[in-house]
């Protein structure tokens, strides 16, 4: 494996929670090229031969493995747009981690747009954690732009959890999914933004079988001067469930656009929107002090325990 | 040993100006639990805002174990040994009892420590331990963990706003027993009940009666409670819920 300096390793710490070298098939990409890479018995990763990217194939009856694809970015002036295809076998259940964090030091914006796509089987489950992390001193941007297609078989389930907490200066994210009978797809979303960050996050989730469902749930706190905006969209074109939610934390001046989307063109999809958007409760802040934290310590309990 | 000293808390209104505290002035000795009891309206709750710090005063001082704690913040109260149990229990999208417990003792409790507070209220430990406080807990379930975080602070001065409301019958004389076993373990601590539920008024070492925004009474129990029998300032448990179940 190719070495990594400091700076990546704690950028890897931040996205991966990995110290070293992960267990298990593995693929780590820094400044635009591959730094390390492992296939395991019933995973193989392979780079795509006609654009930059991977393809990861998960063989079917696959239990409890998984596999690790960091992303991190310390060049300023990189811009990058990598294509990920995973191919998920049938009854297959794995844990897939990505993520991407950029220092930027520099003046020159670095970018990284991942472009992910899953295939899954029927039976097939994946759990898929994603982490965005900046950090860095320069003027250049930190910007991430990842693209989530999912394409999911009869019976197939995923959880995502996307974490985006600190550091990332502008983000467009985009997650499409189209499911199949008896599919379940849920979404835990955690975005925090600072300074004047913009976070944009679009989901359209198309429930196309009989029995599928979809839960899409967004926490988000928009400080200083932030822009984020939710718009999540289910269609239901069968019998099926759907839920999203946008439950967000504003201060100073930041601000939250959410875009509630539902369309039911089944008379037995049953739909669901929730959006909650308010400062912290007053009487929250008060209660916390009056167990002894100062009301800065209080408002940091009372988000931590929101994004967790 | 908490001293109020010609207290005062005015609203403005459209006259002018209205007294919802008026030059109350008493005091909350060691080693004693004073109930705070008296009509609806008549300014107890806000007595009791106005000492944990959450209403600041127009008029008077509030001594703290002999310092003047009246310009203080509610912070430096809480750590001065001021603690509050809210009569109606905030509720946290994502904090979880533990963390709750965990602040409120100033350390990071042990599972162990943490569910003997909950058991103290009747809470089976080991059932809410991890449980976010909010909105999927009952008003009961609040208080009473709205309790436990009170007792977890160990405080110089607790103090409790109508404990009882919000409070099923069942759980109400297992509040008792919290309420006799906190007297009986006062040591160099006190104890401010606003309540005027005369199964709480009976734990009391003291009563005082506030009505109209200012002390009607107070006295030793013995002396204040036969006197308040049958009134609103000492209502039977039973009374009061079918009221509120008619209601």
């Amino acid at each position: 494996m190719k070495q990594l300096n400091e700076i990546q390793l704690r950028l890897l710490q931040e996205v991966a929670d990995l110290h070293g070298v992960p267990e298990g098939a593995y693929n780590i990409r820094s400044n635009g090229e591959a730094a390390g890479r492992q296939s395991t018995a019933n995973i193989e990763i392979v780079p795509k031969t006609d654009k930059p990217g991977i393809e990861v194939h998960i063989r079917p009856g696959t239990k409890n493995e998984s596999v690790h694809i960091p992303v991190v970015l310390t060049e300023t002036g990189l811009k990058e747009t990598v294509y990920n295809d995973f191919y998920v076998g049938r009854d297959a259940d794995v844990v897939i981690v990505a993520g991407c964090g950029i220092d930027n030091c520099g003046n020159q914006d670095a970018q990284h747009d991942g472009i992910h796509t899953f295939y899954l089987e029927p039976g097939a489950h994946v759990k898929y954690v994603e982490k965005h992390y900046g950090s860095g001193s320069g003027a250049g941007k930190r910007i991430l732009n990842p693209v989530t297609e999912v394409h999911m078989d009869e019976n197939s389930s995923m959880e995502m959890e996307m974490v985006q907490i600190k550091g990332v200066d502008d983000t467009e994210r985009t997650t499409n999914a189209a499911l199949k009978a008896g599919a379940r797809l849920v979404v835990r979303e955690r975005l925090m933004t600072h300074e004047q960050q913009r976070a944009i996050s679009v989901y359209a989730v198309e429930l196309n079988g009989a029995g599928s469902s979809a839960d899409v749930v967004s926490r988000s706190v928009a400080r200083d001067d932030s822009y984020q905006k939710f718009d999540a969209k289910i269609l239901g074109n069968a019998p099926c469930q759907g839920h999203t939610e946008c439950d967000s934390i504003i201060m100073d001046r930041g601000r939250i656009l959410a875009v509630p989307g539902l369309e039911a063109n089944d008379v037995d999809a049953s739909l669901v929107h929730e959006a909650a958007i308010g400062k912290i409760a007053g009487e929250q802040l008060v209660k916390l002090m009056t167990l002894g934290l100062t009301e800065q310590e209080a408002e940091e309990q009372i988000i931590n325990g929101f994004l967790k | 040993m908490l001293e109020l000293q010609h207290l005062s808390f005015e609203v403005a209104d459209e006259h002018g100006g209205k007294g919802i505290v008026k030059d109350v002035s008493l005091t909350i000795p060691d080693r004693e639990l004073v109930v705070i009891t008296g009509p609806n309206g008549g300014g107890k709750s806000t007595l009791a805002r106005l000492i944990a710090g959450v209403e600041t005063p127009t008029a008077g001082r509030i001594i703290f174990d002999g310092i003047d704690v009246t310009d203080l913040s509610i912070t430096e109260r809480a750590k001065r040994g001021i603690a509050f149990a809210f009569q109606q229990p905030v509720r946290f999208k994502g904090l979880q009892v533990l963390d709750l417990l965990r602040i409120a003792a100033g350390k990071r409790l042990g599972v162990g420590e943490a569910c003997e507070y909950l058991s103290a209220v009747g809470l089976c430990a080991k059932d809410y331990i991890d449980r976010e406080v909010n909105a999927s807990l009952s008003g009961g379930e609040l208080k009473r963990i709205e309790i436990a975080t009170v007792l977890a602070r160990s405080a110089r001065l607790s103090i409790f706003d109508e404990p009882e409301a919000g409070i099923d019958l069942w759980s109400f004389s297992n509040l008792i027993t919290v309420f006799e076993n906190m007297r009986r373990h006062i040591r160099d601590s006190s104890i401010m009940i606003i309540s005027h539920q005369e199964r709480i008024l009976s734990v009391a070492d003291r009563i005082v009666v506030i009505r109209e925004g200012r002390v009607a009474a107070q006295g030793p129990r013995e002396e204040i409670l036969p006197t308040l029998i049958g009134t609103t300032s000492a209502v039977a448990a039973c009374r009061q819920l079918t009221k509120e179940d008619r209601e």
